[in-house]
């Protein structure tokens, strides 16, 4: 009899090890609109298996209690097994001697409470509220509803010109969303359940990369109809160039020297680069699209004379109004905003950062895009001063992470209390207080206070990247509603009462990703041609490759390059290269298709025509 | 062309060919059950697989197609186990009592399970249940439903009404009427073509037998029945009768030895409705030019059901003449009953219609002419019901007077023939002459939607429109909001290809027999001896003896209907 033994896994081991992965995998790539009754019956017989089964709630209680689930999904149930199923889930949550029981309790009871109508429908009509409409993944998350499937065969093909006309159908900037889209499309991948999802903006850039000559859909007959577009942002500039095709005449407004919004005076060169931008929108122009640059509405034209002059309008000023922190010393010399410092970078003009030291407040994107900004403006030091924990920040993590690598300081827990002014009133450092996190509070832990004194990080420079909001005075003095800040306009673009305005991106969502703003545009411009009396259909002919059978072999997710720290940090080059062909060829065979097979070929499949 | 081999068997097909077609072609039969070719190709229920060398996971054959090289097995091992397998878990969730199904003999999954030589299942049967109000035309049968999504399909492909929707999600997906709504809270047309496009026993129409039976059985009614055109093209493939046997004569026999007293043909309706329907356009024509709106047909009830419901700014636009059926329900009942010198109460109406949406007609508020509608299917089952051998029964003709019908009235039952019958009636009208009966065959055929412009002389040119089909109605009705055409006349009928392939017709698993059908009643036409309903001599005799003449106050009250008011009647209800 040995004294101690050290166990190596078995086989059942292993086997059970990969299921939980495959689960997790799955999990992550669950269809939307699931039975909430269901999904809880199984979770509940999940939690089941997982019992130790020495205490009673737990080991009998949640078999009951999925049995009773059971005969809810199987409309076997009555308004009274709705109260039972409550109160053994509460007593399970509430008599458990350990979180396996307990947290299965409080499971089952949010399902019920939060889902009762659900939960309700079953018993009375025998009916679920949810319906199995499960379209393509993919095409369904995009806000635009890009054909993903369909342009990820056309790269496969090697069609490239194909696949960048395929993705201006729906959203006229490919090469921008190609560096930087948020790419919620891959967050429920079915391809996740065999392996990871497909990297489809990485694909997408392949696209842009190797088309050489995309062509402009056929224009509709000119209608005589005048639209014009206030911000040439995505969003604007995305309306504009459907109308555009439409046949309609439509004149862009933009306050700056140039066109682009926050992709120009928002997004640093590094991650999209201008020249890359400039062909975007000279592409987009080359639809026949008036611009007037430099021009600011409420000051140099009134939006009523827009209003009169065209026969519609469309509202798209975008987020370009800074957030204070709302702490003493903010009027410091050398405090400047996000939007301050990116706009002047976009215009070529940039702040010199040389040597100084730069003391970022926020977690966000834009604090991330400020900080790696200022390393490339050649700044000594950069610290990014946040109140919560970094794995809390709403940037990405590859931002982050990124920012980090480039040698940026990421100061966690850190709350800023006071900027310190020297003697010319410009900025010594900020005064912060040490923050613990604590409990959640709307599904993210809170910081609270610290017992450790405050000290001032010393810099020269603070640039705040809190938020932004939207300058709507204009607009609002004209009878434009507005809610929380932003324009109230319907999800079809209209706005109130306002016949013939038109309203979308950040300006009416609050500041959002570009993808979002871009779809914004074309329900604007779908609607305003129907609001001046047409229906001009924008449709493609293009014939998409025919599925494969490939035997889906799990296999690694192809990323794009990225360029060593040390070297990018040095300039605002693009820092993202592009797969090689056969990374592309590959990566591309790994979409599952769900335009062809499962609910894709019944529904949902593919749209030709808008 | 792509060269494959299937079983063994090299074949050279053009590309974009499906293995599902490339093996018909070729004369290997792959089973199906949820593939409904063009419409539903969604490789559901999965009964269609076959083997492909190379593959560890087999292909379905409806929704895929072929590719260079491929080696095929329709019938290995294989395939068959996995075919096999589906369709008993089909069957495990399918209430297969098939002795007492409708539809015992024309299911698609009996059929599979006889060819498959499945006697037993290995699952537990449990399937769904649900309620639904039998006193609608349309019952729906949750036990039997395949999920097949065929009927979805339809309604939204052809139809463009979407009823039919996938409702609920994993183990309780089912099909139902969209949102698990009422079928009476949704625009349903009750076209019935879900019901003939079901493979199996889910979808039927009510079943009105018994209420035939029981009159024909009370010595106190007299037992008048009328036969639409379309169900002489059709009622014979429900018998195992041929094209030959099953002639219109015959079927009068057959009517006549179940027991009705008089046997008449709607077609004598149709002529009365050309009569109304032709004098009334000519008498709207110049405001139809003036407005540039048309006149549209009147006699099909899907399709009214269909523009009161999505365009009830249109129905002022409706001809105001009743359908054949209702014309001539009402005739029966006032003209007939006279001269039977019988009170109208005394008359038990019937009549066997190729339809579905025949049988709402009849039951609508204001029109009880009509006691018991039977589809094709139904007058098919009676016959079989009362041990009646069609072979045995000796051709009649059909009672007088109103049985005398013309091939323009025949016509009626095809896409293309009320505009047909109307335009010959509608030229005399003008030209106090006959035209050529064949001089307005540019409106026949299958095709969706058909325009053609007639020159009437006298300084009349009529441009018409012909569509079958919600789908092709709805878009001749955009096309006609947004001013892109003009139509002088439109004809419209709710069902591909017309009353021949309606939804009360027989049903063929194996896809209609559209173009049979149609020949069916064209032949009749061509054959017949009087071809303008303007010269049937009972229609002659009915306006002499009692409507004095077509559009007149008397005729207006009972051939004519006011659908305004019928729809703001059934709004306030």
């Amino acid at each position: 009899m040995s004294r101690l033994t050290f166990k190596t896994s078995d086989k059942q081991e292993t086997v059970r090890e990969q299921l939980y992965k495959d689960l997790e995998r799955r999990i992550v790539a669950s269809p939307t609109g699931l039975c909430p009754v269901d999904l809880t019956a199984s979770f509940v017989k999940l939690c089941l298996s997982q019992s130790c089964g020495k205490c009673t709630p737990c080991r009998v209680g949640l078999n009951k209690l999925a049995g009773l689930l059971d005969k809810v999904v199987d409309g076997e149930a009555d308004l009274s097994t709705l109260d039972l199923i409550k109160k053994t889930a509460k007593v399970i949550y509430t008599s458990s001697d350990c979180t396996i029981g307990e947290e299965a309790g409080r499971l089952a009871l949010n399902s019920i409470e939060g889902c009762y109508d659900d939960y309700y429908e079953h018993v009375v009509n025998k009916n679920c509220t949810c319906n199995s409409n499960q379209p393509v993944a993919c095409v369904n998350l995009c806000p635009a509803h890009i054909d993903i499937p369909g342009y990820i065969a056309l790269v496969k093909a090697g069609r490239y010109d194909d696949a960048v006309n395929l993705i201006r159908h729906m959203n006229p900037f490919p090469i921008t969303c190609a560096y930087i889209c948020e790419h919620p499309c891959e967050s429920r991948c079915k391809r996740t359940i065999i392996d990871a999802p497909i990297n489809i903006r990485g694909i997408k850039r392949v696209a842009i990369e190797k088309s050489k000559n995309p062509s402009l859909p056929p224009m509709a007959e000119k209608t005589g109809k005048k639209v014009a577009i206030i911000g040439g942002g995505p969003s604007g500039l995305s309306c504009a160039y459907y109308l555009t095709i439409m046949g309609h005449d439509v004149t862009v407004y933009e306050q700056r020297k140039k066109l682009g919004g926050m992709l120009r005076y928002g997004i640093p060169n590094y991650r999209l680069p201008r020249k890359k931008l400039d062909e975007e929108i000279d592409f987009i122009l080359s639809a026949g699209i008036k611009v007037e640059c430099n021009v600011s509405i409420g000051k140099d034209i009134e939006f009523t004379d827009l209003k009169d002059k065209f026969d519609a309008v469309y509202i798209s000023i975008g987020a370009h109004t800074d957030k204070k922190i709302g702490i003493e010393g903010e009027d410091a010399k050398n405090v400047m905003s996000a939007v301050e410092m990116l706009r002047a970078i976009g215009d070529e003009e940039p702040v010199d950062f040389k040597g100084k030291r730069v003391a970022i407040v926020g977690g966000g994107n834009v604090a991330m895009d400020v900080a790696r900004s200022s390393i490339r403006l050649g700044a000594k030091s950069v610290d990014i001063i946040y109140r919560r924990r970094k794995a809390d920040m709403t940037a990405l993590m590859e931002e982050i992470e990124g920012a980090e690598a480039e040698g940026c300081n990421v100061v966690e827990l850190t709350l800023p209390i006071k900027i310190e002014k020297g003697a010319d009133g410009e900025v010594t450092g900020i005064r912060v207080k040490p923050q613990m996190t604590s409990e959640m509070s709307k599904g993210r832990p809170a910081p609270k206070d610290k017992s450790e004194p405050d000290y001032v990080i010393p810099c020269d420079i603070v640039v705040v990247a809190v938020g932004q909001g939207i300058e709507s005075k204009h607009f609002v003095d004209k009878g434009v509603g507005v809610v929380r800040g932003n324009i109230a306009a319907f999800d079809t673009g209209e706005v109130g009462e306002n016949k013939g305005v038109f309203a979308g991106g950040d300006c009416v969502t609050g500041p959002a990703t570009v993808i979002k703003a871009i779809a914004g545009g074309r329900v604007a411009a779908a609607n305003i041609d129907e609001y001046l009396g047409y229906y001009h259909e924008i449709v493609n002919d293009i014939d998409i490759p025919r599925v494969t059978f490939d035997d889906k072999k799990p296999c690694g997710r192809v990323e794009l390059p990225i360029r060593l720290p040390q070297d990018r940090k040095n300039d605002f080059e693009a820092i993202e290269g592009t797969m090689s062909d056969e990374e592309a060829c590959q990566e591309c065979g790994r979409c599952l298709r769900c335009d062809h097979f499962g609910f894709g070929v019944f529904r949902g499949g593919r749209s030709t025509k808008w | 062309m792509v060269n494959i081999i299937i079983d063994g068997k090299k074949i050279s097909v053009s590309e974009n060919t499906s293995i599902l077609e490339a093996a018909r072609k070729n004369g290997i039969n792959i089973p199906t059950l949820c593939y409904l070719k063009d419409l539903n190709e969604i490789a559901a229920c999965r009964v269609c697989v076959v083997e492909v060398e190379g593959l560890e996971k087999c292909v379905t054959a409806c929704n895929n197609l072929v590719e260079e090289g491929m080696v095929i097995y329709t019938n290995s091992k294989k395939a068959r186990e996995t075919r096999k397998l589906n369709i008993e878990l089909i069957l495990s969730q399918h209430n297969f009592t098939c002795a007492t199904c409708i539809r015992n003999g024309t299911c698609k999954l009996q059929d599979l399970a006889k060819e498959f030589g499945i006697t037993e299942t290995p699952y537990d049967v449990k399937y769904e249940k649900k309620e639904w109000d039998k006193t609608l035309p349309l019952i729906r049968d949750f036990t039997k439903c395949v999920k097949c999504m065929r009927c979805i399909q339809v309604c939204d492909k052809v139809q463009g009404l979407g009823v039919w929707d996938v409702v609920n999600v994993g183990k309780n997906t089912s099909v139902n009427v969209r949102q698990n709504k009422k079928l009476k809270d949704v625009n349903c047309s009750y076209c019935g073509q879900c019901i003939v496009n079901c493979p199996v026993g889910a979808l039927h129409e009510r079943d009105d037998i018994d209420k035939v039976l029981d009159a024909l059985d009370n010595k106190d009614k007299i037992t008048i029945v009328q036969v639409a055109p379309a169900v002489r093209s059709a009622y014979g493939e429900g018998l195992g009768l041929t094209r030959e046997e099953a002639t219109e004569r015959k079927l009068a026999g057959v009517l006549k030895a179940i027991g009705f007293d008089y046997v008449f043909d709607t077609t004598f309706g149709a002529d009365m409705t050309i009569m109304e329907e032709g004098s009334e356009f000519l008498e709207r024509l110049d405001d139809i030019k003036k407005t540039g709106l048309p006149m549209f047909t009147s006699c099909c009830p899907g399709w009214l059901r269909f523009i009161k419901s999505e365009f009830p700014n249109m129905v002022p636009r409706l001809s105001s003449a009743k359908s054949p059926q209702g014309m001539f329900g009402a005739l029966t009942k006032s003209y007939y009953a006279e001269i039977l010198g019988v009170p109208e109460e005394k008359i038990f109406n019937v009549s066997i219609m190729p339809c579905l949406a025949k049988k709402d007609e009849a039951t609508l508020d204001d029109y009880h002419d009509i006691d018991a509608v039977l589809t094709t299917r139904e007058l098919d089952r009676l016959l079989i019901s009362t041990m009646i051998e069609p072979k045995s029964i000796e051709e009649i003709d059909f009672d007088n007077p109103l049985g005398m019908g013309t091939g323009a009235g025949v016509i009626f039952g095809v896409t293309g023939g009320v505009m047909e019958a109307a335009l010959r009636s509608a030229y005399f009208l003008v030209n106090k002459k006959n035209p050529d009966p064949d001089a307005f065959r540019d409106v026949r055929g299958l095709d969706g939607y058909k325009e053609a412009t007639f020159d009437f002389g006298n300084g009349v040119e009529v441009k018409v429109a012909v569509v079958h089909t919600l789908g092709n109605a709805r878009k001749l009705i955009n096309r006609l909001e947004r001013g892109e055409v003009k139509y002088d006349f439109v004809e419209v009928m709710a069902c591909p290809g017309g009353c021949i392939n309606g939804g009360g017709q027989v049903i063929n698993v194996d896809g209609s027999n559209l173009a049979e059908r149609s020949s069916v009643l064209y032949g009749l036409d061509k054959a017949s001896s009087i071809r303008f309903s303007h010269e049937n001599p009972e229609v002659i005799a009915c306006y002499e003896k009692y409507l004095t003449k077509p559009l007149s106050v008397k005729a207006h009250h009972l051939l004519h209907r006011d659908h305004i008011k019928e729809m703001e009647k059934a709004k306030n209800k």
